[in-house]
């Protein structure tokens, strides 16, 4: 790999941490970006020669602070500037900022960052495009990409986006407790939504979208690191770790959906499995449940059934029940009728999921289950009238394929009856 | 002598790699490993699951379980090698061999070590 290539990883893995810190500092999120390409660029003249420093994230902050203060004073803004003494001289100056910004203020800095990506104003699709944008440094082409619009139109939306988080004053000092409790939650919650948009194949090709599932883990991560013992956050990165293990097996070669029963287990990544059993059980050592965890539990109990007909549905049976008192909504119901069908037959879940018709008018998923069922219970016309109504709710040409092959199979049966 | 070489890496750089850039860099390793274990010189090489999944048991008078590893620090113990080297000289080489693979700014310990239970079996 080229001398670029690793410093743009460098680059890449310190801009969440290197944002927050130069965003503290200018409390202005253009400066922050305009500081941070501009120590990237010097990063690219600097360290083929010099080597990569060793606080990455801490050169990457002097350097861009200094660069924006000389940009600053030129335009003569009236913001308040920093005592200069700390930035006189870069190569004195490094090690004693490394010890100046230390992990506690990275660990505010970073999830006011992404505590102004979940402003309240926004749609969830422009938190997510402002958090790939801002803080894992996506190209607005990239974004653009992902979410199937014109680069322009994605430009225009992070522009407003952005416009909307600068009007509200989002305070700057540290964060009490209570703060930090409450927007670690929010902060979570964009994580999965950034996680979802890529997993989902409502869109674009698994190319550009498996990076935003990897994105959100890398985040996630990053923050366990700086909040090591909550429980919830475990319970996110666990759960994640777990869902794209299984993204290799997901689609089939012509892009259309696998169900869990027939994907081959043999792709699954072990290795992501393993460290997400392993943040799992850190979590539930805490004692403290939450929806994350329980999700997590879930996806653990598929992962660790070395065969479909292997699968605890006793056990995600339950864990769902717990999901629906700490979480309640009609689709934990949806999921916990689909355990049930497995458990005790498709005439007791038929009877649950037809009690969520009025709440679920136009979930794919809801038809695709129901049609399933009946085709379990013998009853082909109304299961092909529930196949039809899927269909016509496909949001994606991987959802309609799946539902053609359940009408497929439909027919033929019919066809093969005496 | 043995010794071990114990890998200390920004963890967060690491987890960006892509996994092309990650299978390339385990595949530079491989070269070097592979060459130490047909000289009958490789113990296992390990690589350590992230910190997140680390947790850290202070003894006392009181027991106390943390979540996360022992040391808060900018570079993270990221996996180790088993090498028998003749000389620290030699083991010095290989780990600026091993160290050829990736071009980040991390370090390797070198550290001698002896093995109080060398029957136990592995797991």
């Amino acid at each position: 790999m080229s001398t670029i290539a690793w410093i743009d990883v460098a680059l890449r893995g310190a801009r969440p941490q290197a944002m927050g810190a130069l965003l503290r500092h200018f409390r202005d999120l253009d400066l922050a970006e305009e500081a941070f390409q501009e120590a990237c660029l010097r990063a690219l003249k600097s360290w083929p020669k010099n080597g990569p420093p060793r606080d990455t994230v801490g050169w990457l902050v002097l350097v861009g602070r200094n660069a924006a203060l000389d940009g600053v004073r030129r335009r003569k803004r009236e913001h308040a500037l920093p005592g200069e003494e700390a930035l006189s001289d870069l190569s004195d100056a490094e090690g004693p900022l490394a010890e100046q910004i230390d992990d506690a203020d990275y660990r505010d800095d970073l999830l006011r960052l992404l505590f102004m990506c979940c402003h309240p104003e926004l749609p969830a699709t422009q938190q997510i495009a402002l958090a790939l944008r801002i803080v894992c440094g996506l190209t607005v082409s990239e974004i653009a990409r992902a979410f199937l619009v014109t680069e322009v139109a994605m430009e225009q939306r992070i522009t407003r986006a952005k416009k909307i988080v600068a009007a509200e004053r989002i305070p700057f000092e540290t964060p009490s407790a209570p703060e930090r409790a409450e927007r670690l939650p929010a902060v979570a919650a964009v994580l999965y939504l950034l996680f979802n948009e890529g997993y989902s194949a409502t869109g674009g090709s698994a190319l550009v979208r498996v990076p935003l599932c990897d994105e959100a883990i890398r985040l996630a991560r990053l923050l366990l690191r700086l909040f090591p013992g909550e429980p919830e956050m475990l319970g996110l990165t666990a759960l994640m770790l777990l869902q794209s293990s299984r993204s290799k097996a997901r689609l089939d070669a012509q892009g259309a959906i696998v169900l869990l029963e027939d994907q081959d287990r043999g792709l699954w990544d072990r290795d992501r499995i393993a460290e997400a059993l392993a943040v799992l059980d850190k979590a539930l050592r805490h004692a403290r449940p939450g929806p994350y965890q329980v999700q997590a539990a879930i996806a653990a109990l598929h992962a660790r059934a070395p065969r479909f007909e292997d699968t605890d549905w006793a056990e995600i049976e339950q864990l769902y029940a717990a999901l629906e008192r700490l979480q309640p909504s009609p689709v934990v119901s949806l999921n916990r009728a689909v355990a049930v069908g497995k458990l005790r037959g498709p005439t007791a879940a038929l009877a649950m999921v037809d009690a969520l018709a009025k709440d679920l008018p136009g979930y794919f998923y809801f038809f695709g289950v129901r049609g399933a069922l009946l085709t379990d219970l013998g009853r082909p016309d109304e299961a092909r009238e529930a196949f039809d109504r899927a269909l016509a709710l496909a949001k994606s040409p991987a959802e309609a394929a799946h539902i053609r092959l359940q009408i497929d199979r439909l027919t033929r049966k019919k066809e093969s009856a005496p | 002598m043995l010794y071990a070489i114990l890998c200390y890496d920004r963890e967060d750089v690491v987890e960006s790699w892509t996994p092309e850039q990650d299978g390339a860099v385990i595949a530079q390793l491989d070269v070097v490993t592979d060459r130490l274990a047909r000289e009958g010189r490789l113990g296992p090489v390990v690589r350590l699951m992230p910190t997140t999944t680390a947790t850290t048991l202070r003894k006392g008078q009181e027991t106390i379980v943390l979540d996360g590893p022992f040391a808060e620090t900018k570079e993270q113990l990221l996996g180790f090698f088993i090498v028998e080297c003749a000389s620290l000289e030699q083991a010095i080489a290989t780990a600026k061999d091993l160290g050829q693979a990736s071009s980040t700014s991390g370090s390797y310990e070198i550290r001698p070590l002896r093995l109080l239970r060398p029957e136990a079996p592995r797991p």
